[in-house]
């Protein structure tokens, strides 16, 4: 269906305009301009910030700079959640563009991975899509497929290809008509409150009747108050790519079309503004 | 004294359901671990359960530790087990590999 494959690409190019202020603390010779950037929502944070560190590394001396790392109001930013996923969670209150600090010192060990290099990004994102078929197909797909055809995949997500990324990807969202859907959805489902980082458990996308499941009937397993009661204040967002879907929408459609690169549906839930 | 007996009943209690069975398995030329099933926190993230297959095993500080789910996928460090075994366990224990050189990429 044409305008099903119109949603990847909207998905592919949803971007959020950020603002990346250098933190107080830091050393400077001179005074830092804050750096304006687009954000694609489906990247991570240091895949697409060459151009800030290259910004801020010229008023600063080499001795000063040490891991580059974003924090937002507090929040130290973990680059291996996907940008949109960051900005839904802690940002969606915010005024745009979103207010990013950076830091070049005092790397907050306790709440992030460290991130080197682009090749520490590119094992997470392909352990992400192997624990992804893992779920959707007993590893089966990811494992057919050649070692150019993970390389593609990864190139297509590090150099903004949709049409190169989704030439691959989409053999890893293919299921057999009787089965109906994937053996089990890849969702994790983000909260600000809470001590656990995001739910994640087996689900799938129909009932033992097979009867179609519901993004409703997902956070009434998983999180029940996401899902408020008849007559009740709703209290609570559920989020997906900045949009609140229809609890009625079928999980495996979501997981099919509003899945990020890493084969996931990131599902974030988030208190409704209060003003 | 009822105090005491109560606490560690409580405690007794909160450990059993809150800590899940893993089997560890040595991959190529890797150390085996003599005891191989451990009672792992729910909570205990794969690094920290990295870190401590490291010490057990008396690697160097520079010699790396990768591990696998299923012989599939690395999990991200700081995944909780807990997790994994709602996913990935089978037959009541999550089984992992590990090893010193990157096995399934």
């Amino acid at each position: 269906m044409a305008d099903d494959k119109d949603v990847l690409r909207d998905v592919w190019y949803g971007r959020i305009p950020a603002c990346f202020t250098l933190h107080q603390d830091e050393v400077t010779e001179r005074e830092a301009e804050p750096y304006y950037l687009l954000l694609p929502r489906v990247s991570y944070l240091t895949l697409v910030t060459d151009k800030v560190k290259k910004h801020f590394l010229k008023v600063m001396r080499a001795e000063d700079v040490e891991e580059m790392w974003f924090e937002y109001e507090g929040t130290p930013l973990k680059w291996h959640y996907p940008i949109g996923v960051l900005f839904d969670l802690h940002g969606s209150n915010s005024i745009l563009p979103w207010s990013i600090t950076v830091h070049f010192k005092n790397f907050p060990e306790r709440d992030l991975l460290h991130c080197l290099s682009n090749s520490v990004i590119e094992a997470h994102f392909m352990s992400s899509i192997k624990e992804a078929d893992a779920l959707k197909h007993k590893s089966q797909v990811v494992n057919d497929m050649q070692k150019k055809d993970h390389k593609q995949l990864w190139m297509g997500l590090q150099n903004d290809k949709f049409d190169q990324f989704w030439a691959i990807n989409r053999k890893l969202m293919e299921y057999s008509t009787e089965d109906g859907g994937f053996r089990y959805i890849p969702f994790r489902i983000y909260q600000t409150t809470g001590e656990r980082p995001f739910i994640q458990k087996l689900f799938r996308p129909l009932s033992a009747e097979g009867a179609v499941h519901t993004l409703g009937d997902l956070l009434r397993e998983m999180y029940p108050a996401a899902v408020p009661q008849e007559g009740e204040e709703k209290r609570l967002l559920v989020v997906i790519h900045g949009i609140e879907p229809l609890l009625e929408t079928p999980v495996q459609w979501l997981s099919e079309h509003l899945s990020h690169p890493d084969n996931f549906l990131h599902i974030c839930v988030v208190p409704t503004p209060s003003d | 004294m009822l105090c005491i007996v109560l606490w560690m009943l409580y405690r007794v209690n909160v450990s059993v359901l809150s800590t899940v069975d893993v089997l560890l398995k040595a991959v190529g030329d890797t150390p085996i671990m003599k005891t191989k099933k451990w009672s792992v926190d729910r909570g205990r993230t794969v690094q920290s359960l990295s870190q401590f297959i490291a010490r057990f095993l008396k690697f160097d500080a520079n010699e790396q530790l990768f591990i696998y789910v299923n012989q599939s996928f690395a999990p991200s460090p700081d995944q909780e087990v807990g997790i994994l075994f709602d996913c990935f366990g089978s037959d009541g224990k999550l089984v992992l590999n590990y090893c010193k050189s990157q096995a399934w990429g």
